[in-house]
Formats: C-alpha cells, structure tokens, sequence
C-alpha cells in the first residue's frame, strides 16, 4: 500500500515539476506577451495540480489531505482566472499579438 | 470617467473565492500564536478578500462588502485593543503588555492566561492591518478620480 502511494506520488510530483519547467522555458524563449502567457497559465496550473494531488496521495487520508484539496481547489480557480484577467487587460489594453510570418505572406 | 469593460469570469471567480480567502486570513489569526501565522499576516490575507473584490467589481459593489468609510474606524480599534491589553497589565500591577498580570478572566493564569491575551493582541492588530490597508487603497483610488473629475 504505501509503496503504491509512494509510486504514484513520485510520477505525479515528477510529473509536475516536468510541467512547471516547461512553462518557466517557455516564458524565457517564446517571443510575445500572448504565447508566454499562454505558455505559464496552462502548463504551471497543470504543474501545481499534479504536484499537490501527489502530495495528497503522500499524505494519505487525514486533516493536512483535506488542506491540500482545498489549496489544489484554490489553485485551479485562482491561476487560470488571473491569467486570464492579465491576458483580458492587456488586449484591452491595445497590445497587439505578433503575427510576422503571417504579415509577410500577406504583402 | 473611462468605461469600465468587465470580464464577467474575473467577476464571478473573485465573488466566489473572496469570503474563502476571509476565512483563511481569520484562521491564520486564531492560530498565529502557536502555528506558523499571526494578526499581521492574517489582516493582509482579509484585507486582500477586500480588495480582489474591489478591483474586479469595482467601488460601487464593493461597497455592499466593506464599507469605504469603516476602514479607519476598524484601524482604531484594532489599535485600541493591542493598546487595550497592553494598559490592562499596567493597571494590574504589571509592565505594559506584561500578560501575567492581565487578570480579567477569573481563574485563568500561567501559559493559558499568556495564549488567550497574546490571541487579543493578534485580533487587535489583524483588524487594524486590514483596516489600514483598505483605507489606503481607498484614499488613492480617491485622489484619482477626484483627478478624473477635474
């Protein structure tokens, strides 16, 4: 039993930090607001579910359990709706997405 | 004044989430004196349930929740209590915020006596940190559109 838990918990926390090294890459190399944004909501959401359900699968069923699901609950709302709000805030804002090659085939 | 354009997501989800982050800022007070915590961090997270309402909905609905005009009194009292419990102990005979010497609760003494007062002090100083936190918020807000009229 506890071997399973611990199997599960190292794939699922490998899991994602793997996600939350993606999205730290992407917001380095990618070019533009939109696509880095794109690249840290989705991936570090993802990254931070995984790494706190493995950690509830750790911990067993008790009371830190029950503080961990609330945080995982808390994240899944929180992170996707401010990502969200700032992406919202800058296209209201006027930035403009970068289109080069599709510009280019334009002209 | 600029229209507001709100995103009715950013609305419902700060709705939702706001009275959780309140009650986990009022957990964070009542264990702060034996958990890792306190009023100061406390206060922050209720002034924060406060303020990620006003900024999605803005003032005017804001308002149902907190008032713009109870943030300095909260501050005051908040302050009142921490000073309360701090004159209390001189009155009794002790230093100021001396806890041993806090004897308004008949029977209670030794650590139990220094746990439940140091707990007052906490909720004194969450409610001022959230109470003046708030108010700052509202009193540039206010400069800003007082701004916008001229």
């Amino acid at each position: 039993m506890s071997d399973i838990q611990n199997l599960i918990t190292i794939v699922m926390v490998t899991l994602g930090t793997f996600f939350m090294f993606v999205g730290s890459w992407g917001i380095v190399r990618l070019p533009d607001f939109y696509s880095r944004s794109h690249a840290v909501s989705l991936s570090d959401t993802l990254g931070i579910l995984l790494i706190l359900g493995g950690l509830m699968v750790y911990e067993g069923f008790s009371l830190n359990s029950a503080k961990l699901f609330i945080a995982l609950v808390f994240m899944a709302h929180a992170s996707p709706t401010g990502s969200h709000a700032i992406a919202r805030a800058a296209f209201r804002g006027g930035l403009k997405p970068l289109f080069t090659r599709t510009e280019n085939r334009e002209k | 004044m600029k229209e507001r354009d709100e995103s009715p997501i950013v609305l419902i989800v700060s709705r939702i989430l706001s009275p959780f982050i309140m009650l986990f800022g009022a957990y964070v007070i009542a264990h702060g004196h034996y958990s890792p915590g306190g009023g100061f961090q406390g206060g922050a997270m209720l002034a924060a349930s406060v303020l990620l309402v006003r900024l999605a909905a803005g003032s005017r609905i804001s308002e149902l929740q907190f008032k713009r005009a109870w943030g300095t009194p909260l501050g005051i009292a908040g302050v009142s209590l921490f000073f309360g419990v701090g004159l209390a102990a001189v009155l009794f005979g002790g230093q100021f915020l001396n806890h041993e010497f806090f004897h308004l609760i008949p029977g209670v003494t030794g650590p139990m006596l220094r746990s439940l007062s140091i707990l007052v002090i906490e909720v004194g100083v969450g409610l001022a940190v959230m109470g003046i936190l708030v108010s700052i918020y509202d009193d540039l807000l206010e400069e800003d559109e007082r701004r916008e009229d001229l």
